[in-house]
């Protein structure tokens, strides 16, 4: 532990991915209950190609990319809300061409190896600038969740009970895609932009298996998420395996001890 | 200046008309039942006066100041998810949201939480997962979210179903309650002879006409005795069913 925390970039990584796990979990549970959980894929494919027009261009990463995923956001949100449209369909079109995009943008240009970077995360990616705008970024994430938590809960749990008494959800679902889109930003570059989406749905499906309230459901899968990803990168950093998938295999594993006990509860 | 007023509405949903040249008002204090057959555009009407879809025309003017912060509201049907992972308290806890938005609950909200749950007798099931509830239980707890929210008027969509009759008869006895405490009460009800004991005012909707008065106006309307199947409970009334019914 004390020798892999001798590398910057490891210090980094560890600031970093503990408070996109955070962020990542808090989110997951309104996005899996909101079933916008296609939501975060989407977004995350959108990111890829955000960033392979920025390594083209030259610019930092991160100045494209947030504007282009928030946009982004917006779409999808707005394409879900409205029945006429298939939402599924939708993003699966916006995703997919986001991805052509992005992977003709960097052939073109020469960036072979960073699209494997790109796709499945590196601890290295993260340089300090970069890192102090995530941090900066979570803990505005993290705030604005606990300031609208309640309001959150009430509209995700009934949302036309919510405008009847006078608030406004699309208010909230705007904020909600919002804190989706800046968690999505800020962790892709760790864990990749195909893995990220895992950390946004396991930890509070994990958490669901065995918490009723929404409370516990919530701080279980934040602590669940943090944790994995301590452990995934401990791992990761002692065998040399990639850090995402690493992180992703110790959430799937979580997710099993979590349903195996529920199923043994259920059973007694 | 009545609380709500409605004029010429006509609502519905794409190319379907409801509800057509609908014309009544709500006065503050006012006990109104609603009743009509299944699919005469009841619901639909309640979801006009909550604002959750909007007049095709016509108009719908609250009193000033009545704004939805004062309103409760029990849906007949919610779109809740089956696997949503919530307490009883916190689903209760969440009908306060109208009076005051904190990060966090205050002691007040709490209190009006656990004393609207006395109120419908769910005090012991506070900690439960709601759904884990049985339908009636269920329709209790969003009865007391709904109370929660109350502040000038209450609006129930069929209140009554899945309760049990102990239940329901405490469910009118308490809105009765609140009636005289100056809550105006809006209720949809299939429940017609205990509809006419309670309300003050009685909307009557089918198809295509529309019946609007006081109850004793509506029990000797040819409508309201068809509807009532000539049951008349009244019993000042000169020109009672009872004798020639049978
Ligand atoms: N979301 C909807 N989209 C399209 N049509 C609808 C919708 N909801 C209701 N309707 C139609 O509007 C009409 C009125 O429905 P509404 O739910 O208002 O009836 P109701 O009087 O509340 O009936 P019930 O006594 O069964 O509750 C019905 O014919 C129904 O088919
Ligand atoms: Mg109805």
């Amino acid at each position: 532990m004390i020798e892999m925390l001798s590398y910057n970039f490891m210090i980094r990584a560890l600031i970093v991915g503990t408070l996109v796990s955070l962020c990542a979990a808090l989110l997951g549970v309104i996005l899996v209950l909101k079933r916008y959980s296609m939501i975060g894929d989407g977004l995350s494919h959108v990111g890829f190609g955000a960033l392979a027009i920025a390594a083209a261009a030259n610019i930092a990463p991160l100045y494209v990319a947030i504007p282009v995923v928030l946009l982004a956001a917006f779409c999808l949100l707005r394409l879900s809300e409205n029945s006429k449209i298939n939402g599924d369909a939708a993003i699966a079109v916006i995703s997919s061409t986001a991805v052509a995009t992005g992977v003709i943008v960097a052939s073109v240009t020469g960036l072979n190896t960073d699209l494997n970077s790109y796709l499945f995360g590196s601890v290295l990616a993260t340089s300090n600038g970069d890192a102090v705008m995530c941090v900066v970024l979570s803990i505005v994430v993290i705030l604005l969740f606990l300031l609208f938590y309640n309001k959150i809960f009430a509209v995700t749990f009934d949302e036309s009970f919510s405008k009847a008494c006078g608030t406004r959800p699309s208010v909230y679902n705007i904020i909600i895609a919002v804190l989706t889109a800046l968690t999505i930003v800020i962790g892709m570059r760790i864990m990749g932009t195909l893995l990220i989406s895992a950390l946004i749905i396991f930890p509070s499906l994990t958490a669901m298996r065995l918490c009723k309230s929404f409370k516990s459901v919530m701080i279980t899968a934040g602590i669940l998420s943090v944790i994995c990803f301590l452990l995934g990168l401990t791992a990761s950093y002692y065998l040399d395996i990639p850090t995402g998938p690493t992180v992703v295999v110790s959430n799937c594993i979580m997710l099993v001890i979590f349903w195996l006990v529920s199923k043994i509860k259920a059973c007694r | 200046m009545p609380l709500i007023s409605c004029s010429n509405l006509k609502m519905g949903y794409e190319g379907k008309i409801v509800i057509s040249d609908l014309t009544f008002d709500i006065n503050s204090g006012d006990y109104l039942c609603i009743v009509g057959e299944n699919g005469s555009g009841k619901t639909t009407l309640m979801k006009g006066l909550l604002g959750l879809i909007s007049p095709i025309s016509g108009k719908i003017e609250y009193l000033e100041g009545l704004k939805q912060r004062y309103i409760g509201y029990l849906p007949q049907q919610t779109s809740i998810q089956k696997d949503f992972p919530c307490s009883v308290l916190e689903v209760v806890l969440s009908g306060t949201l109208n009076k005051k938005f904190l990060p966090i609950y205050s002691k007040e909200q709490k209190n009006l939480a656990l004393e609207n749950m006395e109120k419908v007798n769910i005090l012991d099931l506070k900690k439960k997962s709601f759904q884990e509830l049985s339908g009636g239980q269920k329709q209790r707890v969003l009865l007391a979210r709904a109370l929660c929210a109350t502040g000038k008027l209450l609006i129930l969509d069929e209140p009554i179903t899945g309760l049990d009759p102990i239940a329901s008869q405490d469910l009118y006895d308490l809105i009765g309650k609140l009636n005289k405490q100056g809550i105006t009460i809006v209720m949809v009800s299939h429940d017609i002879t205990t509809s006419v004991k309670h309300a003050s005012h009685i909307l009557h909707m089918s198809g295509d006409s529309y019946f609007y008065g006081t109850t004793h106006q509506y029990m000797h309307s040819e409508i309201g005795e068809k509807f009532m199947l000539r049951d008349c409970p009244c019993d000042k009334c000169s020109h009672s069913n009872k004798g020639d019914r049978l």
